[in-house]
């Protein structure tokens, strides 16, 4: 092998790609040979950094020095720059918004210092193409102690220990999971890797696959060998083609070197793993649909009982465990059950990975603590909210979760406290609102996701959910009535009591959550015929504030339906017959002068 | 237009796909990837075929179809634009973006242009969250999208005529 | 690559891997050992390269972890190029003059591996840092 003195490691997430973080590998790759140091200097391409919002990420080893966004063109001044000469690039180092300094190490940045990662442990750390960096950081280790020192009752006994439990939303503990499937007698049984990432707005079991592939490959060999399987699915979206390529190689890889395949590390373990693809349907983050559609068929969800752990996958009792939750498995058996239970809080321990998004300065992939506040998670991790404009609400657990308000920022995350407040954990997605966004068009919005993902099988999700947006868009037509609040409300409970799955017995949250904690605005829709955020079109216009108008004649310029009229130094209007709100004035304006009511 | 030869070819293909296959219990969704993956939608040709060669009754093979989203029955343009719509794209203006287009393109969402180039859709979530709006053009992605990009956007495949 | 059938080969592998991610596991160490060499033009221009070269070598060859090279840029004492400074937890920090290959090599395996300073090749250093 040979000695690099450098590693320059950049990221190749989907996020960092997009922003052509390939071609700067080129780049750099093209630079160092142009210098001739290729056999000083290697590049590795990684998974997610998960600072997003700063992509593309190159991280320089050994100088630990953290660079962002970072554009191909900067490669050569990298490589003759710092790589050759030692001087750091100033321009490319991260600025601290508050003190304005420039921080060279990736700890320094406040988006990194709260952050605790386990699950994101090799993410941006190893190249997750390679078995032997994988290896190198520990990897597998966890399985070899697993198969030669314990028993399978003794795995499941660990991971029940740990208190891990199940990242995909609902909480369920790990470890029961497995033990009831390993109670339950059949020739085969399957464990299901759930990589069906539906949540619009959540990514990080996207950015594991794609960052650290053989730490989910390890952990389904581990509840292969706990629960007595010998054959593991993996179902992913066909939305993810690099998580798949990713998930090839490392399977390829695995099976190379014997940790998949027959009699592993000759005990005469054999646990195998393939790869089934989503086709874009929501409903099949349900483990009972997933199922069916690793099945070939549609995925349609059936009623529990029976339990996959029962009847699973071709009716044998089945595990199905989500990508986060076998990506914490591997730690927990290296540092024991009680180290992990000493992260987080006493109900809910460990950490959780979030998607950071929205109206918020840092967006990405966070993993923090159980425990902390949402406060710190948006502020201090966050940056707080773009543009300086003001919080409004925090959104979690997607389309089957809530709103939470100002008034509850400090409580702690985890699943109990969530739940308490009308949310929920989620699968992660963490989607922060401002004063701009409207509260009932939110709730719109989720609702025609859900209408849309419907599989239709029962009657109370598939004509429910159509009956509430119908409201839903009544309402932000004007054309609501106070009635049709309290409609909502019945019609919200009634399909969360009688749905068959999991998507029914959630859909209803956004709005009744939404309908709870921000009233105000709902009411200001149906009574007042007002939209106070200026988003639902029908229900807000703009004027022009004929003491701030200096008659620049931006506004007229810009407006692409030519209904602003006035001359030079003189107060312009708007003609409000032809206006399609479409803001360009508002936001043209340098004098404040428009005003959106 | 493509031609018999070319269909026959890609027949071949299919066929090869499927015959490696080492297990074809719940296969069909795989297939289903691959045959649209070559031919860009699923004619009924292909879907008869299939049904024959893995044994299922073809009104099965619809069913999957018609549950799945991302399999379609209609042939799509040469160029595929998918606005994201997902919640962290949506609160930062995904739906005005996806307006645009539909204005520009003279389309609506879901629609082929007539001159079969530009098909419009919506997704949801790409999870390139942090580079909200995001639009997809073919593989490509457009991060960061504003409603004055979008013009360009187009222009950018128009000329590769 | 062949299957493996031990524990015991999984832990080879593991470590003719570790080298590779030492160097990036001893970035965030707080007790590594850092050694710099000034490589701006000057000690580019007296061998700064070579001398690098031959610390990295060395270190592979004693098989010492837990050190890291970086280089830095000029640091004025440009009649003493090819210039190197290694710094370990609770000592301070040592800056050696004219260091060529062998010195480097010396220095490696005196200094850092066993603790010894080469007095003769150090410069008396008569500046702190502002920070």
């Amino acid at each position: 092998m040979s000695n690099y003195r450098m590693h320059l490691l950049v990221c190749g997430g989907t996020g960092c790609t997009a922003s052509d973080s390939l071609k700067l590998v080129n780049m750099l790759k093209e630079s160092i040979k142009k210098h001739e140091i290729t056999n000083e200097v290697e590049v590795v391409v990684t998974g997610c950094f998960g600072f997003c919002e700063k992509g593309p990420i190159l991280k320089v080893y050994p100088d630990n020095v953290f660079y962002i966004t970072v554009k191909p063109e900067d490669a050569e001044e990298i490589i003759t720059e710092h790589v050759i000469k030692g001087r750091k690039v100033e321009r490319l180092l991260y600025v601290e918004p508050n003190t304005k300094k420039r921080l060279e190490g990736q700890k320094s940045i406040p988006f990194y210092k709260k952050q605790i990662r386990i699950a994101l442990r090799n993410c941006g750390f190893i190249n997750p193409e390679d078995i032997n960096e994988y290896i190198a950081a520990d990897g597998y280790q966890a399985l070899a102690k697993c198969l030669t020192e314990m028993s399978p009752d003794e795995v499941i006994d660990t991971v029940v220990q740990s208190g891990l439990r199940g990242r995909g939303g609902g909480g369920y503990p790990t470890g029961l999971k497995w033990k009831y499937t390993r109670q339950n007698q059949s020739d085969e049984k399957y464990i299901i890797c759930n990589a069906d990432e539906g949540d619009p707005g959540a990514f990080m079991d996207r950015s594991i696959l794609e960052g650290d592939p053989h730490s989910v490959l390890e952990a389904m060999a581990i509840a292969g060998y706990a629960i007595g399987a010998q054959y593991g699915y993996i179902y992913i979206r066909a939305e993810y083609p690099l998580a798949i390529n990713r998930l090839e190689i490392a399977i390829k890889q695995a099976r190379k070197l014997g940790l998949l395949g027959e009699n592993i590390f000759s005990t005469g373990f054999n646990f195998d793993i393939g790869l089934r693809y989503g086709a874009g349907a929501f409903v099949c983050g349900e483990e009972t649909a997933l199922i069916h559609s690793v099945e070939g068929k549609r995925g349609e969800p059936s009623s529990k009982p029976p339990f996959p752990a029962q009847r699973g996958v071709w009716d044998k009792p089945s595990c199905v465990n989500n990508v986060e939750t076998f990506a914490n498995i591997s730690p927990i058996f290296l540092k024991g059950p009680a180290w992990f239970k000493s992260i987080g809080t006493e109900k809910s321990p460990g950490t959780k990975v979030f998607a950071l998004a929205g109206k918020v300065n840092n967006v990405g992939l966070v993993e923090v603590p159980m425990g902390i506040t949402l406060r710190e998670v948006i502020y201090d991790i966050g940056g707080g909210i773009k543009n300086n404009k003001k919080f409004k609400a925090v959104q979690t657990g997607g389309p089957s979760g809530g709103c939470i308000t100002k008034e509850n920022l400090d409580i702690p995350i985890d699943y109990e406290s969530l739940n308490s407040i009308g949310s929920m954990m989620g699968s992660g997605g963490m989607i922060v609102m401002d004063e701009d966004n409207c509260m009932v068009d939110i709730a719109k919005f989720y609702l025609e996701f859900t209408k849309d993902e419907s599989c239709g099988k029962c009657t109370p999700c598939r004509i429910g959910n159509t009956r509430m947006l119908e409201i839903l868009e009544k309402i932000t037509k004007g054309n609501g009535t106070e009635q049709d609040l309290k409609d909502l409300v019945e019609l919200g409970d009634v399909i969360k009591d009688t749905s068959l799955c999991g998507l029914g017995q959630t859909s209803p949250n956004p709005v009744l959550s939404t309908l709870h904690y921000f009233q105000d605005e709902y009411l200001a829709h149906v009574k007042d015929k007002h939209c106070p955020a200026g988003v639902c079109q029908a229900l807000f216009s703009f004027h022009i504030l004929p003491d701030k108008c200096v008659g620049c004649t931006a506004c007229a310029r810009i407006c692409p339906a030519h209904c602003i009229e006035g001359e030079r130094k003189i107060v312009h209007v708007i003609d409000q017959s032809r206006c399609i709100k479409c803001s360009a004035c508002y936001n043209t304006c340098k004098f404040n002068a428009i005003e959106k009511g | 237009m493509e031609s018999k030869c070319d269909t026959q070819e890609k027949f071949k293909q299919l066929q090869k796909f499927i015959d490696s296959m080492e297990d074809r219990r719940g296969a069909l969704i795989a297939v289903l990837h691959k045959a649209q993956h070559l031919y860009g939608y699923l004619s009924n040709d292909v879907i008869f075929y299939i049904a024959e060669k893995l044994e299922i009754p073809s009104a099965k093979v619809f069913g999957v179809i018609s549950f799945y989203s991302y399999f379609t029955t209609e042939p799509r343009g040469k160029y595929v634009i998918n606005v994201c719509l997902g919640t962290a794209c949506f609160v930062r203006g995904a739906d005005a973006i996806m307006r645009e287009f539909e204005k520009i393109l003279n389309i609506k969402a879901g629609e082929t242009t007539e001159d079969k180039k530009f098909t419009l859709s919506g997704l949801r979530c790409i999870g390139a969250c942090g580079l909200a709006p995001v639009v997809m053009v073919n593989d490509k992605v457009y991060g960061r999208v504003e409603l004055n990009q979008v013009k360009a956007i187009i222009e950018e495949y128009q000329e590769e005529a | 690559m062949a299957k493996l059938k031990t524990v015991e080969e999984l832990k080879k592998i593991r470590q003719a891997a570790l080298d590779q991610l030492d160097l990036r596991s001893t970035a965030e160490s707080e007790d590594k050992v850092l050694v710099r060499v000034g490589m701006a033009t000057c000690g580019i221009a007296s061998g700064a390269r070579t001398t690098m070269k031959a610390i990295l070598d060395e270190i592979a060859k004693q098989g010492l972890a837990n050190v890291s090279v970086t280089q830095t840029g000029c640091i004025g004492y440009c009649a003493q190029e090819p210039v190197v400074e290694v710094i370990s937890k609770g000592m301070p920090s040592v800056l050696y003059g004219k260091v060529d290959e062998n010195r480097g090599r010396e220095i490696v395996i005196e200094h850092i591996k066993n603790g010894r300073l080469l007095q003769n090749a150090i410069i008396n250093k008569s500046f702190e840092n502002m920070e």
